[in-house]
């Protein structure tokens, strides 16, 4: 008879690496714009590091002002003059190519994906990658179906769509943001996070191969200015951005006399339930997927956990043996659970945060995993002894860190939940179906998972209320963010 | 002798209310010839801050109301307005229209508040959409009301406007400020006067006169507001809204350029606007049917 266990388990598999000899990966990258890889004028590249192992992995093209002006004029030209003139049907067909040619080239896209960033080959294998492909075949569908999209209303485009993509999804963000610019008949002026320029730089490759006329995607890598110099640009029609609340702001601000059409995806604080009825195990599994799928970098992450007194102490022993089992290592392992911290300054934002938590007097758990020697790891940690004015339950942290509080009554979670200035996402877990649509319809978020946690599909809807922003992407409704109506 | 007629006192609409300005402040509205028609309040910022008090306050249960519910008491404000005819026309009059522009305005302004009234419960089906996710999920989205709304009613149409604006905005359970037309302000009241008698729950609209340029600040940089709609022709006051909007994401909505009196102003996407989608996910057990051995 197995020896009833107290013991710790010892979790250890053989390493399972992905290989990364079909991938290549410059020494460097130029900027592409109108067709054509072209130096930045600054002269100036840095270096994108893997943050696993802290090795520099290529050299980034630091656009500029100059550099974004280019792309804004091809981006102009190839709208006046091609992609918003040809057929509606064709500018599908050149989007339809494109998400075929992403597939073909998948695995290649996951592993860069993976290098460049640290979320694990699993994450980016399985949904990064065909998730970022079904959106752009979900949207080439589109382009001719304009007029079914908003009845009795004659849809335009915009012109040219300046598009800021966040370090979190790459390539998935990078997609999410073209399809609907593109199947509209925009054009795009797309800048990358400065440290997961990668991806996108390889996008443009497959862009180039799949025939795209000049100007209709230009990708300009670089830092905080060079999405300035885009968000600034005169001749840009619509600025696409997602991150954080505080640049959003800074954002919004800068628009404002503009008349330029915005749409923001930004941060969250999102409450992720479990009543005293839920299936307790399937419940954990949601906790662990909602708070450190991709390491906690994820707007909508479940980072506040609301656990009915009645089952807390159960789901928190729970909870706290299950994340005992959670591999925390090397991302191209197929065995990882929690893959690299994105970037030394996140690990340190994360690091801060926790610091944050100790000294407000909640109690702090990690399990006992060791994290490997090089590289940005941060362990999963909870906090219980939580209470609701603190920062680590009111602030986004970005990263592997859940807060943990519990309530007694349906009325008195609501108030918690809703209680931030925040409303990306929500999760809720009870067995009962007039409590679920109780919680959804109340709770103030733009995405209500039911008994599921991060899940993400290109017909769905995505988007905030509050100051998470405006703006949906995904599905029908994301379409209205590059269309204005004459 | 002739009869000395009641002069009527106009006073601001608050939480259903029928306050004076908290700060005590008037301005006096003349006619053409420069006679005095009525001391209005000049409401103070301390005035916008309760209006969106009173307008949070009354965010959920409005919100929570059916839909029917909120099309029966919007078709009751229309047949408020339509039993007050007479008084509309002659203060559209005594603010400077004609007899036939004053009784044209009503009668938009009426059929405005039907219009909407309609769509009540029937936006939310032509607006939402079961989608048809690539996992064993049942996916939906529709849509739920904003929030508290501002609204800066437009200077020149005194009742046609402010109706345009707040009625879209209200069938869709958001609650309103609205600051009226500093120029035009009889019809503002009188119209709160109807809201009053109209089963709409005190606190949904919340009306307040004076001084837009005193108010709108204090309106548009308040964190319990989440959208403004605005109409207005200084670019000046739309900067400020647009700043300010930035402090806690506000959605901003423009109709500085919309004719009012054309069929097109009234339109679905007016309700849509002060919406947010919402997205709901459920797992769905996938046993039987179709892919049954029996």
């Amino acid at each position: 008879m197995a020896k009833k266990s107290n013991t710790k388990i010892e979790w250890n598999y053989a390493a399972s690496p992905e290989s990364t000899s079909h991938v290549s990966i410059k020494e460097s990258y130029d900027l592409y714009i109108d067709g054509k890889w072209v130096k930045p004028s600054s002269g100036i590249y840095f270096p994108t590091t893997n943050p696993a192992t802290e090795e520099v992995l290529s050299q980034i093209a630091h656009g500029n002002e100059v550099d974004v002006d280019l792309a804004v004029k091809a981006a102009r030209k190839a709208h006046d003059t091609v992609w918003s003139k040809m057929p509606a049907k064709e500018r599908g067909k050149y989007i339809y190519r494109l998400a075929r040619m992403m597939q073909e080239r998948a695995r290649e896209l996951s592993v860069i994906e993976t290098l460049d960033s640290g979320k694990t080959i699993r994450e980016s294998r399985d949904i990064d990658i065909p998730l970022a492909c079904n959106h752009l075949f979900y949207y080439a569908g589109w382009a001719d179906k304009l007029d079914y999209a908003f009845p009795l209303r004659k849809a335009q485009s915009l012109g040219v769509a300046g598009q800021i993509i966040p370090w979190n999804f790459p390539l998935l963000m990078a997609a999410w943001k073209l399809g609907p610019a593109l199947a509209a008949g925009n054009t795009v002026v797309l800048k990358p996070a400065e440290t997961t320029s990668l991806t996108a730089l390889k996008l443009a490759e497959i862009i180039h191969d799949a025939g795209f006329p000049p100007g209709v995607i230009n990708i300009v890598t670089g830092f905080g200015d060079t999405g300035a110099a885009i968000v600034n640009h005169k001749d840009v029609n619509k600025i696409a951005f997602t991150g954080s609340t505080s640049v959003g702001k800074l954002i919004q601000k800068a628009l404002v006399g503009t008349g330029k059409k915005l749409t923001l995806e930004l941060g969250g604080k999102s409450a992720n339930i479990i009543f005293e009825d839920a299936a307790i195990d399937q419940a954990v599994e949601g906790i662990v997927n909602g708070i450190f799928f991709n390491q906690g970098h994820v707007c909508c992450a479940g980072s506040r956990l609301y656990v009915q007194e009645s089952v807390a102490d159960k789901v928190i022993h729970k909870l706290k043996h299950r994340i005992e089992s959670l591999y925390v290592g090397d991302p191209l392992d197929k065995n990882t659970d929690i893959g690299a911290i994105n970037s030394k300054e996140q690990l340190q934002t994360i690091q801060k945060y926790i610091e944050i938590g100790k000294n407000e007097g909640a109690e702090i758990y990690q399990p006992k995993c060791t994290l490997p020697s090089k590289g940005y790891f941060c362990a999963p940690t909870l906090f219980t002894d939580v209470a609701q004015s603190n920062r680590i339950a009111q602030e986004e942290i970005f990263g592997p860190v859940l807060t943990i509080q519990t309530f007694r009554t349906v009325d008195e979670v609501i108030q918690k939940a809703n209680n931030s200035p925040y409303g990306l996402a929500a999760g809720v877990w009870t067995e009962k179906g007039s409590r679920i649509f109780n919680l959804t319809t109340k709770l103030r978020a733009g995405v209500v998972w039911a008994n599921t946690y991060n899940k993400f599909d290109p017909t769905s809807p995505f988007g905030g209320y509050k100051e998470s922003g405006f703006g949906r992407e995904g599905g029908l409704h994301g379409l209205e963010a590059y269309v204005k109506f004459i | 002798m002739e009869r000395l007629e009641i002069l009527k006192t106009y006073k601001i609409y608050i939480g259903g209310q029928f306050p004076r300005t908290e700060s005590g402040r008037y301005y006096p509205l003349n006619d053409k010839k420069g006679k005095v028609i009525a001391n209005i309040c000049l409401s103070s910022k301390k005035d916008a801050r309760n209006a969106v008090l009173a307008a949070r306050k009354a965010f959920g249960p409005w919100s929570e109301r059916t839909a029917f519910n909120r099309g029966q008491i919007l078709y009751r404000i229309a047949e408020m307005l339509e039993g007050r005819r007479e008084q509309f026309i002659a203060e559209l009059q005594v603010q400077g229209k004609s007899k036939v522009e004053a009784v044209k305005e009503l009668d938009f302004s009426i059929d405005r508040i039907v219009y909407y009234a309609g769509w009540a419960d029937k936006y939310l089906q032509v607006l939402s959409s079961v989608n048809p996710v690539a996992s064993s999920h049942f996916n939906f989205s529709s849509l739920e009301p904003t929030g508290v709304v501002g609204i800066l009613a437009p200077k020149n149409s005194s009742l046609l406007g402010l109706v345009s604006l707040v009625m879209p905005v209200i069938v869709g359970g958001n609650t309103c400020v609205v600051l009226s037309s500093a120029s035009m302000p009889l019809c503002a009241i009188t119209f709160a006067e109807v809201l009053n008698s109209s089963d709409l729950p005190g606190g949904v609209v919340n009306i307040l006169t004076g001084d837009v340029n005193e108010t709108i600040g204090t309106l548009s940089s308040h964190m319990d507001i989440n959208a403004i709609a605005f109409a207005t022709t200084e670019q000046k006051i739309s900067i400020v809204i647009e700043n300010n909007a930035v402090l806690n994401i506000k959605r901003l909505r423009d109709f500085s350029s919309t004719v009012w009196e054309l069929d097109e102003s009234q339109n679905l996407h007016s309700i849509a606007d002060f919406q947010e989608v919402k997205t709901t996910w459920h797992p769905i057990e996938n046993i039987g049917g179709a892919s049954s051995s029996y």
